[in-house]
C-alpha cells in the first residue's frame, strides 16, 4: 500500500458548533491504482484527503495516515512540506485561482522544482518545458513565458498537472479536476490523467461528484456521505451490484438513456448538516429501507461479497444490486415489525472480519 | 417532457417564441484612456429558431457559446444588436420598457446559482412576492401572502418558512424559491438557465421532477439551457446545439441522439462520461483537440472547422447554412458542409498531444547546464 489512512476524524470548531466533517474513515491506495472518492457537497470527501496531506488549517484531527510507512499526521510542517510536491502532487478544481496571476506559468512551475531540489535555473527551465510538452501544451518553449491569463481554462489545468508531476510524485491527488471545465475539455484532461498514470505508474486519488468520470477512471471507488464511508468496492461492483441503498439511489437518480421524460427516482430530503449529524446511519432519514436499528446503531463497514466490497449498512450482505430491491424492502419491513429489537446480523454470511486491516 | 408537444416542423403557427436572425454583440473596451470600443464579442450571431407552445427546448453548448445570451435575448434582458424576437407573432425586440411589461409577465427566468440570484437580506416571502408588487400593485398584503404561501406549497417548500432568509435554505430549496418566483404570475414561458447545474446529484433529480410536474400542471413552455447533455436529453423534446454563437444543429431529442449530423454534436456526445464502467471501456471516444476559439475573432467559414476532424478547405471559406441534410425532415437541421451519415463515426481526432512520455519514465532526463545535470526525477 502506498497510502493508508486509518480511522481519520476531522472536525472544525465554528461559532455555530463543531462541524464533524469526517467521522472515522479508513482507506488505502495501492501503487499504480486510481481510487475514486465520490460524494455530494459536504460529504467530507475533500476534507478527508486534504487533511491527509496537511492542508486543513484549524481543524481537530485524529487518526493516522501512512505514506510509505511514515505518518503524515504527526509530521512537522517542514517535513510535510518536503513530502508535499515531492511525493504527492495535487490539482484542484479551479485552475483560475490555483495559479498566481502575477507570475509567468513557467516561473511558477520552476519555483516549485527549485524549492524542493537544488537545481539551477536553466536545468529547471528545461524541465518545465519538457513537462508542459508532456501535458500537451503546444509550443511549450514559447508558452513557458506566458502569464496564466494567456492560457485557456483547459491549458491552465494542464499547467497545474505539469506542476503536480514536476517532481515525479508517487501519488496524484485530483480534487474535482474537471468540474470547472467544459465537457470536451474535461474529456481531454481525463484522457491526459489516465494516459500519464499508465505511463508513469503513479497512484491517483480522484475526488469528484460525477459518477460518469469515476466509471471511466477509477479502479476502486469509495462512496462518502455525511463524513462517513458508505460503501467501498471495485468500480464494477459499485456500478453493477451496489449494496448500500445510498449508492443505489445515487446511481438511479442519474438520467439514463431510454428513460427520457420519465420521472427520475430522486432521493427525498437534503443531505444532513454535519453540526449535529443524524444518529445511527447518517442516511437513515432519506433511506427507503430504514429499520429501527438504523436509527440507533451506526453500521460498521463490513464485507458484502468479494474481498474488497464493503458496505456500511445493516441490510443482509447477500442483497446487492437493483434486483435485490424487493428482498431489501421485505427485510426492512419485517425488521420494522419486530419492533425495536435489533435485527439479527446472523442472516448475513459474512460478518466483519477485517475492519482494521482496511 | 410532455408527449403532447412533439413538434416536427420548423415554421409552426404554434410557435410561442420565434427568433429571426438574432444577433448580439458586446463591445470590448480597449484603450483605457478613450474607452474606444474596437472589438466586439460575437456572443450570438444570426440565430433563427422557434419554441413551440408546450414543448421543452433544450439549448446545449459549452462555456461562451452564447446559450445564456440567447436566453437573455428571448426575455429581452439585453437589447439585440440586430434581428427580431417574436412572442406569439408580436415583435418585442424594439418595444420600450413600458410596452414590454405585459410580455414580461408571460415569460420568466430561473437562474443557475441559487445563492447569488436571491437577495440575502430579504425574506423569502417578499422575494417570491416581488412579481405581484411589480405587476399587480393592487394586491393587498394579505392576498399577497396567501398567494406566496400557495406558491411555496406548490414547489415543495414549507409555507410556514415565509419569513425566513435565503441563507436558512439549502441549495435545492433555494432553487425551489427561484422556481416559485418564476411561477408567480402564471407565465407561459420559462427560460431556465442551468437550473440544476449547481445542485448535488441527489437533489438535482428532485428539481428536474418538480419542473416536469409544473409543466404538466400549468402547460408551461420551457427553454432549458444547460451544458449537461445527459440532463438535456432527459428533459427536452427538441434540442438545439450551439457553438460559438451559432446553432449548429437542431433536432428532436431522439433524432439528435441517435443520428447526430454535426461533428460537434457527435463529439459532445462522446465526451459525456457515462456512469457505466463497461460502456466507458467499450465506446470509442472522440476527444476534440484544442479549446473553443475566442468569440472576439471567431474563425471564418464554419466556426467549428479548426477543431473538426472532418474539416476541408471549403469549411474554412464558406459558412454552412442551417438546413435539413441527407434527406432529413425540416425538424432536423444541421449547419455543416459534410454532415455525418447514420452511424458514421468521426475519424479519430488528434489525441491530446503527449510528447516525450518515455523520457519521463526513463532513469534520467537529459538536462542542460550546471553541475546538477543528473536530477533525480524518479522517486525510488
Amino acid at each position: 500500500m502506498l497510502l493508508e489512512v486509518e480511522n481519520l476524524v476531522v472536525s472544525f470548531p465554528t461559532p455555530d458548533g463543531v462541524v464533524e466533517a469526517v467521522r472515522g474513515i479508513s482507506f488505502a491506495v495501492d501503487s499504480g491504482q486510481t481510487l475514486g472518492i465520490v460524494g455530494e457537497s459536504g460529504s467530507g470527501k475533500s476534507v478527508a484527503v486534504q487533511t491527509t496531506v496537511g492542508l486543513t488549517v484549524g481543524a481537530r484531527v485524529s487518526g493516522r495516515a501512512f505514506l510509505e510507512g511514515k505518518d503524515l499526521l504527526t509530521m512537522s510542517p517542514a517535513e510535510l512540506r518536503a513530502v508535499r510536491g515531492a511525493k504527492i502532487g495535487m490539482i484542484f478544481q479551479d485552475p483560475m485561482s490555483s495559479l498566481h496571476p502575477y507570475y509567468r506559468v513557467g516561473w511558477q512551475i520552476m519555483e516549485m522544482i527549485r524549492t524542493h531540489q537544488d537545481v539551477d535555473k536553466p536545468a529547471a527551465r528545461a524541465r518545465v518545458v519538457e513537462l508542459l510538452g508532456l501535458v500537451g501544451i503546444p509550443r511549450p518553449e514559447e508558452r513557458v513565458n506566458d502569464y496564466p491569463h494567456q492560457f485557456s481554462g483547459g491549458m491552465r489545468q494542464r499547467a497545474m498537472i505539469a506542476m503536480a508531476l514536476a517532481l515525479n510524485p508517487a501519488l496524484l491527488v485530483a480534487d474535482e479536476p474537471t468540474t470547472a471545465l467544459d465537457v470536451t475539455v474535461q474529456a481531454q484532461i481525463m484522457e491526459l490523467i489516465k494516459h500519464l498514470q499508465e505511463e508513469l505508474g503513479i497512484s491517483v486519488i480522484l475526488i469528484t461528484h460525477d459518477l460518469g468520470i469515476i466509471a471511466d477512471m477509477a479502479h476502486e471507488v469509495m462512496i462518502m456521505y455525511a463524513g462517513k464511508v458508505m460503501e467501498t468496492a471495485g468500480t464494477r461492483s459499485i456500478y453493477y451490484s451496489p449494496h448500500h441503498p445510498y449508492t443505489s439511489a445515487l446511481l438511479n437518480s442519474l438520467p439514463q438513456s431510454g428513460q427520457e421524460g420519465q420521472r427520475l427516482p430522486s432521493i427525498a430530503g437534503q443531505p444532513p448538516s454535519l453540526i449535529n449529524p443524524p444518529s445511527g446511519c447518517p442516511f437513515h432519514p432519506r433511506c427507503a429501507f430504514t429499520m429501527p436499528k438504523c436509527r440507533t446503531g451506526s453500521p460498521p463497514l463490513r464485507l458484502v461479497d468479494t474481498s474488497v466490497h464493503r458496505s456500511a449498512c445493516w441490510l443482509p450482505a447477500d442483497l446487492t444490486g437493483s434486483s435485490a430491491e424487493t428482498d431489501m424492502r421485505r427485510h426492512a419491513a419485517s425488521a420494522a415489525e419486530g419492533s425495536s429489537a435489533p435485527v439479527a446480523v446472523a442472516d448475513s454470511p459474512v460478518t466483519d472480519p477485517g475492519k482494521d486491516e482496511l | 417532457m410532455t408527449s403532447r408537444s412533439r413538434s416536427q416542423l420548423g415554421s409552426q403557427p404554434n410557435a410561442l417564441v420565434r427568433l429571426e436572425g438574432v444577433t448580439k454583440h458586446f463591445p470590448v473596451r480597449t484603450g483605457r484612456l478613450l474607452q474606444r470600443s474596437s472589438d466586439v464579442v460575437h456572443a450570438v450571431d444570426d440565430v433563427t429558431m422557434e419554441v413551440v407552445r408546450g414543448e421543452t427546448l433544450g439549448l446545449v453548448g459549452e462555456t461562451g457559446c452564447g446559450k445564456s445570451t440567447v436566453a437573455r435575448c428571448i426575455t429581452r434582458l439585453v437589447d439585440l444588436t440586430s434581428g427580431t424576437v417574436l412572442i406569439d407573432g408580436e415583435d418585442i425586440s424594439r418595444l420600450s420598457r413600458r410596452r414590454l411589461r405585459p410580455y414580461r409577465r408571460r415569460m420568466q427566468m430561473i437562474f443557475q446559482d441559487p445563492y447569488s440570484s436571491l437577495n440575502p437580506r430579504r425574506r423569502v416571502g417578499s422575494i417570491i412576492g416581488d412579481p405581484f408588487t411589480i405587476h399587480e400593485p393592487k394586491t393587498s398584503t394579505d392576498q399577497r401572502k396567501q398567494r406566496v404561501q400557495h406558491l411555496m406549497e406548490l414547489v415543495g417548500l414549507n409555507p410556514e418558512h415565509y419569513n425566513r432568509f435565503p441563507a436558512e435554505f439549502s441549495g435545492g430549496q433555494r432553487q425551489r424559491i427561484g422556481v416559485a418566483r418564476a411561477l408567480a404570475l402564471q407565465p407561459e414561458l420559462i427560460v431556465a438557465d442551468e437550473p440544476v447545474s449547481a445542485l448535488d446529484v441527489s437533489v438535482r433529480a428532485q428539481v428536474i421532477n418538480l419542473l416536469a410536474d409544473l409543466q404538466d400542471e400549468f402547460h408551461l413552455t420551457y427553454v432549458f439551457i444547460t451544458h449537461d447533455l445527459s440532463v438535456v436529453r432527459h428533459v427536452s423534446d427538441r434540442v438545439a446545439v450551439m457553438y460559438l454563437g451559432q446553432i449548429v444543429e437542431v433536432a428532436g431529442r431522439d433524432d439528435l441522439y441517435s443520428r447526430p449530423r454535426h461533428p460537434y454534436t457527435k463529439a459532445l456526445q462522446s465526451a459525456i462520461p457515462v456512469p457505466d464502467p463497461d460502456e466507458a471501456d467499450r465506446r470509442t471516444r472522440t476527444v476534440l483537440g484544442g479549446d473553443v476559439p475566442s468569440p472576439i475573432d471567431p474563425p471564418r467559414g464554419c466556426r467549428f472547422h479548426p477543431r473538426c476532424p472532418k474539416a476541408q478547405t471549403r469549411c474554412a471559406e464558406e459558412m454552412p447554412v442551417l438546413e435539413p441534410r441527407l434527406g432529413d425532415s425540416f425538424g432536423h437541421r444541421v449547419a455543416c458542409h459534410f454532415p455525418l451519415a447514420d452511424r458514421e463515426e468521426l475519424p479519430g481526432a488528434p489525441p491530446p498531444k503527449v510528447t516525450n512520455v518515455a523520457s519521463l519514465g526513463g532513469p534520467a532526463v537529459p538536462m542542460r547546464g550546471g553541475d546538477h545535470s543528473a536530477i533525480p526525477w524518479d522517486t525510488p
